[in-house]
């Protein structure tokens, strides 16, 4: 159930546009914070929210990188795989994390704790090779480095 | 090094924080609102962007000054402005450097290109990854609209306009216009084949203006400055204004600078990226992101502007120059590639859906060393059935397989007779 407090905020905010389906991908990311993943039952009341169908909210959540329709680890680990990311050895950070966390792309580790994606590129080239962590961009990244970061978001939950 | 080039965009950028609103004014900033709205009428600021040769600076170079004309005098109200902030295109990342510096550039780009069109409502179309520029946005489009240069009645005129920030879901193809007119709508973000043009039925079925980030922050200073002057911030006669370029890859310092269109490759890459990493030898690049083709060392010297790039079959796209070295497989290159654009792909027709995966497959098997003579030709006729889809995505996406064939074929050779990749020995 969606707490009345959230509901009424997204009502409140919804009335305020002109057109509440404008509104949708807020909506979902609201809904997907609140559920941890955009669960069949935030799909519902995300429909009812925006006056939409099911069926159009799910064409855009299948459609979109950062919308989960399944449920996903406290953290989300997105690692940039395009060109640049690729070329300053960006596999090397999927190898270690898979290692680490012992899980392969697109799992979530037993303790529910990590969900490790590819991602295309994140406009961080700059700065590769680069990952995003609960959509925080993180580069240039050592393995070294990589490890601090794994280790601190481990800490933070211990 | 790029500061013996004059700044305009990037003049006061500093280095962990934006320029603040009265910084900004203190810079002169909004004082070509103040004097379009005092005593420019609206056709004025389309003459100076026509005239100025403002090209489109989010890829496809398309003239500013004739996109602003194409919204009818009588076309119907409400009418939208979108800043196109998605910035998806591989190794671009102009915008996000921009957008850290200055703000209000843009939030006064917006309302000149607005009130030119008679828009009231501004749209910035902003990507998920760059929530730091978002929020930064929507707290100075707070700040301006205190000061009176957002919202109803603007410095006292009877100018009405305001801006909103929309966040993206994140996929690439938002990118492009018919598709980030479905996204702004809460529809399926599929591209849709114009017309109708988005400047005549866009957003919610009203005419709507969509430009980049880089192109609208222009637009201050050209009305400020005048048509002449922009032009003569480029190096080459047919070019105008300065381009932020962003380069990555393998030179020594990798960044966002600000330089006159026109400026040869060369001296980008050896005088602001100091050079190529580890002392190794240039052996192409791609000009302007993943959609543009192969330059290769023949093209050295080239004048980075978008006449000279489209003279040698390419495009100046984003802007975004990624450079490779001579360790570089290009097989290996085309391959990621064509990844993205097989995953990145849309799927809502059917050259582009099936046609990627085909490609990636036998450019997988070349690089495998699984590869066959056959296959280059295989290759050529499935990238041109890729033009027929219908948005830009596929031919973009196709445009490092063409010239990987056209300018490497010795080397995909050298990995089908080999056997293997030459660079994996």
């Amino acid at each position: 159930m969606l707490p009345e407090t959230l509901k009424h905020e997204l009502q409140e905010q919804i009335a305020r546009v002109a057109h509440p389906r404008e509104m949708a991908i807020d909506v979902i990311n609201a809904l997907q914070d609140h559920f941890g993943y955009f669960s069949d039952e935030a799909v519902t009341q995300a429909a009812d929210l925006l006056g939409m169908s099911p069926l159009e909210l799910d064409e855009l959540a299948t459609f979109y990188t950062f919308i989960y329709r399944e449920p996903v680890g406290r953290h989300v680990i997105h690692v940039c795989d395009s060109l640049i990311c690729w070329m300053e050895n960006g596999e090397n950070l999927v190898a270690h994390l898979c290692e680490r966390l012992g899980i392969q792309v697109g799992e979530t580790t037993a303790d529910g704790l990590f969900t490790l994606l590819r991602v295309c590129c994140i406009g961080y080239c700059d700065r590769a090779p680069a990952i995003l962590v609960d959509r925080k961009v993180h580069g240039p990244l050592t393995l070294a480095s990589l490890d601090r970061l794994i280790d601190t978001l481990k800490e933070r939950h211990s | 090094m790029t500061a013996t080039y004059p700044q305009v965009l990037l003049k006061h950028r500093k280095p962990d924080r934006i320029t603040t609103l009265v910084e900004y004014r203190e810079a002169g900033g909004y004082e070509a609102l103040r004097r379009v709205l005092t005593k420019m009428d609206r056709q004025e600021v389309k003459t100076r962007l026509a005239d100025a040769l403002l090209l489109g600076r989010g890829g496809a170079g398309f003239p500013a000054g004739i996109k602003v004309q194409t919204v009818a005098e009588d076309a119907p109200f409400p009418r939208y402005l979108v800043c196109n902030a998605d910035e998806m295109e591989p190794g671009t990342f102009k915008d996000r450097v921009f957008l850290h510096a200055e703000p209000h550039m843009l939030i006064e780009g917006m309302t000149l290109a607005a009130y030119s069109i008679k828009a009231s409502h501004g749209i910035i179309f902003i990507r998920p990854e760059y929530e730091s520029a978002a929020r930064i946005l929507e707290r100075e489009i707070g700040i301006a609209r205190r000061d009176g240069l957002l919202g109803k009645n603007i410095l006292e005129s009877d100018y009405d306009f305001d801006i909103v920030v929309h966040r993206s879901g994140g996929r690439y193809i938002c990118g492009e216009v018919t598709a980030q007119i479905n996204a702004l709508q809460g529809i399926r973000p599929n591209p849709k084949q114009p017309p109708p043009y988005a400047t005549d039925k866009g957003l919610w079925g009203k005419p709507t203006l969509i430009n980049n980030v880089e192109t609208l922050a222009c637009i201050p200073h050209i009305v400020k400055n005048g048509a002449q002057w922009f032009k003569e911030l480029a190096l080459t006669p047919e070019a105008a204004g300065t381009k932020l370029f962003c380069v990555s890859g393998r030179v020594n310092q990798p960044g966002c600078y600000e330089l006159p269109l026109g400026i040869q490759l060369s001296e980008i890459i050896e005088t602001c990226c100091g050079g190529m990493k580890d002392g190794a030898t240039f052996k192409a690049c791609l000009p302007g992101g993943a959609s543009t083709g192969f330059l290769t060392v023949d093209h050295y010297h080239i004048a980075m502007d978008f006449d000279s790039l489209k003279k040698v079959g390419n495009r100046l796209g984003t802007g975004a120059i990624m450079v490779f070295d001579h360790h570089t497989c290009m097989v290996d290159v085309t391959v990621n590639l064509t990844e993205f654009f097989a995953r990145e792909s849309c799927g809502w027709c059917t050259p582009c859906r099936e046609g990627f995966p085909f490609l990636l497959d036998l450019l997988r098997r070349i690089e495998n060393g699984q590869g066959e003579v056959d296959f280059m030709p295989m290759m050529k006729t499935m990238c041109r059935h890729l033009w027929k889809s219908y948005c830009a995505f596929a031919p973009g996406g196709v445009a490092s397989i063409e010239s990987l064939l056209e300018h490497f074929e010795d080397e995909v050779m050298a990995h089908i007779e080999g056997k293997g990749c030459p660079f994996k020995k």
